[in-house]
């Protein structure tokens, strides 16, 4: 028999989906695998926002998971296009080599 | 939270999504295998009784962020060795080991959690959140629509060669 589910489980795939977005974003070079594992944990914060909102029993944590949507698809919209300006300019999509701003 | 084998089926596909994010080899398939981890994280929210959120992640994550990310993919034609470039070994395990780090401290949260009895369960219909949307979130609702804006613009004048 299993064990019935409860919200733990929840939180910890939560925890589990923003390890493993930690780990791609830390261990790509390329600039949009980076944007993609950046995407995996935005996800697991909404798993955990839309976990807590069923514990607590109010809507407020839906609503912020709206709103982190709204964030996520503007931050891709402009994080994508600054990559394509950048492979335009460079030819290169890696992050190590746009080092113009370093002092 | 009635289903085990719901949720170890959609949480399942999840985490293999995730790993096939971060693991994969080209980033087109990396995309498809986040695709694959919002649908089941979709079918967790259903699960939880977020219904809307459900639908918009399908809709705006996997229909448009995805679709854009694929595009940009595509658009750029880089050589497949250049896209699955890693960092060093100590960059990688560092990675490991602090995502290791931080599961362990959410699951030892989570495991001590104090869960509050007797609560209404609430169900994330369109209606309920439309409701609270447009009454208590107004202000942050229309400022969403401003920031949306300035996303698009930005990406306009960013990626244009001449404007």
């Amino acid at each position: 028999m299993i064990p019935p589910v409860g919200p733990s489980h929840y939180l910890v795939l939560s925890g589990l989906l923003f390890a493993i977005g930690l780990a791609g974003a830390a261990s790509r070079r390329n600039i949009i695998m980076i944007l993609l594992s950046l995407e995996l944990i935005l996800s697991a914060a909404n798993l955990a926002f839309v976990t807590f909102s069923k514990i607590l029993g109010n809507l407020e944590g839906q609503i912020m998971v709206f709103f982190v949507m709204i964030v996520a698809a503007a931050e891709v919209a402009v994080g994508l296009a600054i990559a394509v300006v950048m492979v335009r300019r460079t030819g290169k999509s890696d992050a190590d080599s746009f080092r113009n701003l370093k002092w | 939270m009635e289903s085990p084998i719901l949720f170890y089926g959609l949480a399942f596909v999840t985490l293999l999504g995730a790993l096939g994010v971060l693991l994969a080899r080209h980033p087109v398939y990396a995309v498809l295998s986040l695709v694959a981890a919002l649908f089941g994280l979709s079918g967790l929210f259903v699960l939880l009784g977020a219904f809307f959120v459900a639908a918009i992640q399908i809709l705006v994550y996997a229909g448009a962020i995805l679709v854009l990310f694929l595009f940009v993919v595509m658009l750029l034609d880089l050589r497949p060795d250049e896209l699955s470039r890693l960092r060093s070994a100590t960059w990688r395990g560092a990675a490991l080991g602090l995502g290791g780090l931080l599961f362990w401290q959410t699951a030892r949260v989570a495991r001590t959690l104090p869960i509050p009895a007797g609560v209404q369960p609430v169900e994330g219909t369109v209606v309920a959140v439309g409701k609270l949307l447009f009454t208590t979130y107004a202000l942050p609702f229309e400022a969403a629509s401003l920031l949306l804006l300035v996303g698009v613009i930005g990406a306009v004048v960013l990626a244009k060669k001449k404007l």
